[in-house]
């Protein structure tokens, strides 16, 4: 992975010397040097710049030009590359508190908005759960686990839903041949299929496919959860985690032990967070390994809808 | 045994036997034929309008969801395997152990084969969302997926089944190529080609029987992969209903069930239509009728090990399943799958006065029914009861309700299976002339003259 790097860095620095600048703009996406020329700029004042991939290049200070949305530049195999390739040294994981949640669902327009899905599409569902006829009911949001063990990826034909090495799994829809066994797999009904046209055919929307938004959605293929893989890449926390009023998710680095409330923004130890409240994953029996933690709704901060609580009594009986 | 008849009884007996084995081939069938042929091919129009209009909306024109995203298609694709497995019974293990009341049913069990498996490359295809990138397969394709091992042996199942239809034919088209100088130009080149130089030499008929006999033991473990491989689709997941380890043995032992009825059918069918009730007797009837039995009870086995055992237990998640198959909203379907399928026939069968063609015909058409239906009892149910909840999602996802062009795309590819297997039976006799005429005491030489 870093080789790749350390490679596509020479080269664009190849490229600066010999001066095809058009071209180098084109492969990495930086268009800050676009007007630069070798020989004119012998006697000018330099100054060094680094590079998104860590690398620092010489530039003319007078010619230099602000750019706003370097990702926008990207063509479709940059992003399927990098995508696919994940943020290294990450390790990402969730927390969510069950005891904050009141079933706002902020997450989960959020996360319909940005995806653009259909509203029986949920790449993040709010549950109402109850485990047992006596126990408490609450509320449970749940996305993709982003398991270790994947289900999901072992079963694909063509490797279009992959685990990358910060942990998220993500699918490529440009490949993805609509089999569905992924869905089959699944064992916390994560997956979504696009069965008819989907939002942005209807709209015509035609940005080139961007792995980590998974947008445009395309009809015949596989939505999932992507822990927002995009937001991620800028340093933000995801959608529905810096959607939620109530401070049900915190989201982080396991690698670093830290993770971030979305709505209070305090930053703590994971692994104190999960000992003391004593967290758990979801169906751990199955042996998949999860990497979205829960902590149980106990002291719950809402009570239950009790509108809510008539429709699981009923769904009981059956 | 050749030495008992003399040259001219041996020859009279050749005549008999080749004339009517190839009567059918060149029987003018006329409305009876037209009918069918009419009736498959306005089966196949509906087909493909439903199939434009699924290539045209997507999937959704169906009636599946994300609750419930395999239904009719990967049911009917589990059924077509099933069905040809029994090529594999019938040629490679009653053949090898030297079984010969098979020699009237062989071919049509190799056709049988033939047909379903051919299919079952196909109907998978009907099933993805996007069949435009089929080719993704190859290109990127992934050895631990499931998917791929059962690519890989449906192809070579379909390969080693065409082979076992086509090398038994070699002397039959070269006797066919002698006896009907004067059938049209397409026909004769077809024989000329597939009798490959055919003329009866000793070394000839050695390396037919080798090639046979050598393919009949390959067929055998590349038979049993393609169905175990089709139900780990299943059983290589973790949900309720599919998570069991005998889905492998499970699914062969139904396989020959769904199989034998197929053949029992197409027996009855030839035996009236072909006209060949001296060699389709009463006793090669009474024969397949207590193979079903032996199969049925194989099954009948494995579905009690299959119901009963997680039935006992009532394990959490196992129990909403097993409670909704035997007394919930797919009662209905599962107890006709067992009793007609299964249980029945089995006692039916017992009784040699059933085992007669018309009662067999019509117990043969409910396992083929059943065989369906319980392949949809397994694919469907399972994905309706998830380890979570299905909420936030409308009514509709709670249940499975197949919709017209669905049906009508099942239909039209269990129409092209019988297609094929109708058009194989005209270009070809149904049973195979050369190995009848060897058991009926003719020479080599006569056969070859």
């Amino acid at each position: 992975m870093c080789d790749t790097k350390e490679n596509a860095g020479a080269s664009r620095l190849d490229f600066l010397k010999s001066g095809l600048l058009a071209g180098a703009a084109a492969v990495t996406g930086v268009n800050l040097l676009s007007s630069f020329t070798p020989i004119e700029t012998s006697s000018e004042q330099k100054v060094k710049v680094l590079t998104p991939d860590g690398h620092i290049v010489e530039v003319e200070e007078a010619k230099m030009v602000p750019v706003r949305e370097i990702k926008q530049e990207l063509g479709l195999t940059e992003l399927q590359q990098r995508g696919r390739e994940g943020i290294a040294g990450k390790h990402w994981v969730m927390v969510i508190d069950l005891a904050k949640c009141r079933n706002a669902r902020k997450c989960m327009e959020s996360c319909q908005n940005a995806h653009h899905l259909k509203p029986e599409q949920h790449h993040i569902n709010v549950l109402q759960m109850q485990d047992g006829e006596h126990t408490a009911p609450y509320y449970m949001p749940k996305p993709c686990m982003h398991c270790d063990n994947t289900p999901c990826t072992k079963v694909c034909p063509v490797d279009a839903t992959f685990k990358r090495q910060d942990g998220i799994v993500l699918i490529d829809n440009e490949r993805c041949i609509g089999c569905r066994f992924c869905v089959a797999a699944c064992p916390y009904s994560a997956r979504v299929f696009n069965w008819t046209e989907t939002l942005d055919e209807k709209n015509s929307y035609n940005a080139p496919y961007n792995i980590e938004l998974n947008v445009p959605q395309k009809k015949g293929t596989i939505s999932k959860c992507l822990f927002s893989a995009d937001r991620l890449r800028e340093n933000k926390l995801p959608y529905c985690v810096s959607a939620c009023p109530n401070g049900t998710y915190w989201f982080g680095d396991m690698n670093e032990d830290a993770v971030t409330n979305g709505t209070t923004g305090e930053t703590v130890r994971f692994s104190e967070l999960i000992e003391k409240n004593d967290a758990y994953t979801l169906l751990p029996e199955l042996g998949t390994k999860p990497n979205v933690y829960y902590l149980p709704a106990k002291d719950r901060q809402f009570p239950f809808d009790p509108e809510d609580k008539k429709k699981l009594n009923e769904s009981h009986k059956h | 045994m050749s030495g008992m008849l003399n040259k001219e009884e041996s020859k009279s007996r050749f005549d008999k036997i080749a004339d009517d084995l190839i009567r059918p081939m060149t029987k003018n069938d006329g409305l009876s034929l037209q009918i069918w042929i009419f009736l498959l091919v306005t089966v196949l129009s509906l087909f493909g309008y439903a199939y434009f209009l699924q290539l045209r909306d997507g999937l959704g024109v169906t009636g599946l969801h994300d609750y419930a995203s395999w239904g009719m298609y990967i049911s009917n694709f589990v059924f077509f395997v099933a069905s040809s497995l029994v090529g594999m019974l019938i040629t490679a293990v009653l053949g090898l152990i030297g079984i010969k009341w098979i020699t009237p049913i062989a071919r049509i069990a190799e056709i049988v084969a033939v047909a379903f498996a051919m299919m079952a490359g196909l109907v998978i295809v009907f099933d993805m969302g996007r069949p435009d990138r089929l080719l993704n397969v190859f290109i990127y394709g992934r050895l631990q997926s499931p998917i791929v091992w059962d690519l890989t042996v449906v192809t070579s199942y379909t390969i080693i089944s065409l082979l076992l239809l086509i090398l038994p034919l070699i002397p039959d088209l070269a006797i066919i190529k002698r006896r009907l100088p004067n059938a049209p130009k397409w026909q004769l080149l077809l024989w000329n080609i597939l009798s490959f130089g055919f003329v009866g030499t000793p070394a000839q008929y050695k390396s037919i029987h080798k090639m046979v006999r050598v393919l009949s033991i390959l067929i055998v473990p590349v038979a049993l992969a393609i169905h175990t491989v089709t139900s780990w689709l299943f059983a290589s997941t973790l949900r309720h209903g599919w998570d069991s380890t005998i889905f492998g043995p499970y699914f062969v032992s139904g396989a020959f069930v769904a199989g034998v009825a197929w053949v029992i059918l197409a027996m009855y069918f030839f035996r009236h239509q072909y006209n060949l009730k001296a060699y389709l007797h009463d006793e090669v009837f009474d024969k397949v009728g207590k193979l079903l039995v032996l199969v049925s009870l194989v099954y009948l086995y494995f579905n009690i090990n299959e119901f009963l055992v997680p039935a006992y237990k009532m394990k959490a998640g196992d129990d909403h399943h097993i409670l909704t198959l035997f007394t919930g909203s797919w009662a209905g379907l599962f107890w006709f799958s067992q009793i007609f399928g299964n249980i029945l026939p089995i006692i039916l069968l017992l009784f040699k006065r059933m085992r007669k063609p018309g009662y067999m015909f019509t117990i043969a058409l409910l396992v083929i029914m059943g065989a369906w239906i319980k392949r949809y009892i397994i694919v469907v149910p399972t994905q309706l009861h998830p380890h979570l909840p299905i909420q936030n999602v409308p009514e509709a996802f709670h249940v499975y309700t197949p919709t017209g062009p669905e049906i009508a795309i099942t239909l039209g590819t269990i129409g092209m299976a019988i297609l094929i297997m109708t058009i194989l039976a005209k270009i070809f006799p149904v049973i195979s002339i050369w190995e009848t005429a060897e058991e009926a005491g003719v020479d080599h030489e006569t056969i070859n003259q």
